[in-house]
């Protein structure tokens, strides 16, 4: 294989892994501080990046031209959306039904997710079918030999990556992250410490949905479209990272992700007289990966929560 | 004697107005119809008005049983002739024989699986398949479809084991989008387009030509109707015969307390393995015979939502109360059909209602009633 073509393959990869590494933080988020799956979290993404496409057809139908203005006004427009849904989740689903069995919670969130997913095919304008996403990044590129690096592609990488340490500083630096991390150790403790348990819960949910949004507009400006599906396979793909790299587990969660692209694209690769067979070939590896450590790479219990 | 005529009567009731729903054809009416259904429900349900008839249903089970059996065949007779009725009655029945296999799973050992669709597209895959390419009897090919589903389980097996709660429902979440995309990509299978199938065949005769004995005449899906009837009371009898049994006693203490069953001696993986494989065969059967029924098949009729469709149905009925999947089944699948303003809707209210449901109702509309081992017989 040519140096150019394996570039594109890891450039691929690395933003494929960018965007799981997004949404299987969200995850891993939640369950570090409720130790419950959100399972509509893939649909809530889905959702954000529909509310940038909104955004951006009525600011382009009011006349907006400016890239930049549009893209703030994008991504701001979808992290609110998602926040105030991922905090609405929390609020009316999850929170209600906190004591009820495992599976209760695993089927009110995964419908949950249904309903959103099902509203926007249904209410959307043309839902049902793909939507074109705008350019709202500068396509040109740069050559190397036979590889093409596009800028936008550069963009997005590190924005995410910023994201991403943003998030972690978060966690780790502010008195937020403390209260964060003392809910995710231990519920109880926490409350009697003085710490308001259902508004830490609402404004993580909050958090780790705004951060997918990040992840749908990326998807929508990769791809160049957004479909009401999209959020399905990118939640269970999510779920799939978090749960490799140890639910609960910041680190693993980004871990996971990466390693989840990397299996697609290797899928992609290793298999070239059917590059279509790439996501059997993902979802049999982490089905197989779950066979034999069930709780993930990183153990979910033995690593230090979020 | 009191107690059967009263579920006699109860079950002339359900026909009728059965009849009546499948028969009406205007919007309006159907609309009302449904309404009426809804407000006796609930005011039954209210004014505890039920409850002789439930009494007498569960003293005279036996003769419940055949009673309803009877009740459905005399709802098929009287639509002898109106294609689209019987079709949704088939389809009913073989949505009740795929969610007693579910049910086996989620309702009696706790193995969740959110692959019921994928399970169900493996055996009508599987019927497609070998009724095409070989001139094996139809009723083996079902038997076939159930078999395959079973076995397609168990490459399932290990990683459902092994894991618990979320683990395990990504495990069949993953496994049911493998799946769709698999059959979307293999060219030997139809890709997208899917395969057709031939009509059933069961010794003379052929389930696809018109029935005329003397002066009777029917539409050919009253066979189909038949051998769904008949095929869901034999799994009806027969999950009903488990749960009833020591089997279902060891199924339930694996589901409520992996812990306390261990110390009982309960080999959990056994009676895991068991559920698992059963509830994919019950499963499997009911896919094969849906696609000999629709006489084609394509991934979309096997898409994850449609394994949402089936949960639902188990948690709307109570989940495992085998009679609650029977109502909640011909709810989910006949209102859709005859409300034609709700058929876009569906998966839409469905999921909404299951949240509803969760949140405020937990157990159901019928909740499975709780196991009394030292009642005395009468």
């Amino acid at each position: 294989m040519s140096a150019s073509l394996l570039g594109q393959y890891v450039m691929n990869g690395a933003m494929l892994g960018m965007m799981y590494a997004l949404v299987a933080v969200g995850f891993t988020l939640f369950f570090g501080v409720l130790d419950i799956i959100q399972f509509s979290h893939g649909d809530v993404v889905a959702a954000g990046a529909f509310a940038g496409l909104f955004t951006w057809t009525v600011l382009a139908g009011l006349g907006v031209t400016s890239p930049l203005l549009l893209l703030a006004a994008v991504l701001i427009a979808a992290a609110l959306a998602t926040a105030l849904l991922g905090a609405a989740v929390a609020r009316w689903i999850v929170l209600p039904i906190k004591g009820a069995p495992p599976l209760n919670i695993l089927l009110v969130t995964l419908m949950g997710g249904t309903v959103l997913r099902e509203a926007i095919r249904l209410f959307y304008p043309g839902g049902s079918q793909p939507q074109r996403f705008p350019a709202l990044l500068p396509t040109s590129g740069q050559s190397f030999g036979g590889f093409h690096l596009r800028f936008d592609n550069v963009i997005l990488l590190i924005a995410g990556a910023l994201l991403i340490a943003g998030t972690h500083l978060l966690i780790t630096r502010t008195r937020l992250g403390l209260a964060i991390r003392a809910v995710a150790q231990d519920e109880e403790t926490a409350r009697t410490m003085g710490i308001d348990f259902r508004r830490v819960v609402l404004v993580t949910f909050a958090l780790g949905s705004g951060l997918a949004a990040f992840a749908g507009v990326m998807n929508g400006l990769y791809y160049n479209e957004v479909y009401y599906g999209m959020g399905l396979l990118l939640g269970v793909i999510g779920f799939a990272a978090a749960i490799l790299g140890g639910l609960g587990n910041l680190y693993g969660a980004i871990v996971g992700g990466f390693l989840f692209a990397a299996l697609q694209t290797i899928g992609a690769i290793a298999l070239p007289f059917a590059s279509a067979y790439k996501d059997v070939f993902a979802f049999g590896v982490v089905i197989l990966l779950i066979a034999i450590r069930p709780t993930g790479l990183i153990g979910e219990r033995a690593s230090e929560r979020v | 004697m009191k107690a059967t005529g009263l579920t006699a009567a109860l079950a002339a009731a359900a026909t009728a107005f059965a009849f009546v729903l499948l028969r009406a054809e205007s919007q309006r009416a159907i609309g009302l119809l449904v309404a009426l259904g809804i407000a006796v429900g609930f005011v039954a349900t209210r004014t505890r008005l039920l409850e002789p008839f439930a009494r007498a249903a569960a003293a005279r089970e036996g003769s419940t049983k055949l009673l309803v059996f009877a009740a459905v065949a005399a709802l098929a007779l009287l639509l002898r002739e109106d294609d689209f009725s019987l079709l949704l009655l088939t389809r009913m029945l073989i949505v009740i024989i795929a969610c007693l296999g579910l049910n086996v799973q989620f309702g009696y050992s706790g193995v969740v699986n959110f692959a019921g669709a994928s399970f169900f597209g493996v055996g009508g895959y599987t019927a497609a398949v070998l009724s095409r390419g070989t001139h094996l009897p139809h009723l083996l090919i079902l038997l076939a479809g159930g078999a395959a589903a079973a076995l397609a389980g168990s490459i399932l097996l290990v990683p459902v084991l092994r894991t618990r709660g979320h683990y395990a429902a990504l495990v069949t979440i993953a496994f049911a989008l493998l799946f769709r995309t698999f059959l979307e990509v293999n060219d030997t299978l139809g890709g997208p387009q899917g395969l057709k199938l031939g009509e059933f065949v069961l010794g003379r005769f052929h389930f696809n030509e018109p029935i005329e004995l003397g002066f009777f005449e029917g539409s050919f899906y009253l066979r189909y109707v038949a051998l769904s009837l008949l095929l869901a009371a034999l799994f009806f009898v027969l999950v009903q015969r488990l749960e009833r049994s020591w089997i279902g006693i060891t199924l339930d203490a694996v589901r409520l307390d992996e812990t306390a069953a261990r110390t009982f001696g309960i080999n959990l993986a056994r009676w895991k393995i068991t559920a698992f494989t059963l509830g994919n065969f019950i499963t499997g059967i009911a896919g094969a015979l849906s696609a000999f029924l629709i006489g084609f098949i394509a991934p979309n009729n096997y898409a994850f939502s449609e394994s949402l469709i089936f949960v639902s149905i188990l948690l709307l009925g109570g989940i495992g109360n085998v009679w609650g999947l029977c109502l909640a089944t011909a709810i989910v699948i006949l209102l859709p059909e005859k409300l034609q303003v709700i058929q876009e809707y569906r998966f839409l209210l469905f999921a909404a209602m299951v949240v509803l449901i969760l949140l405020f109702r937990p157990a159901g509309l019928v909740p499975r009633p709780k196991r009394r081992l030292a009642e005395p017989r009468p």
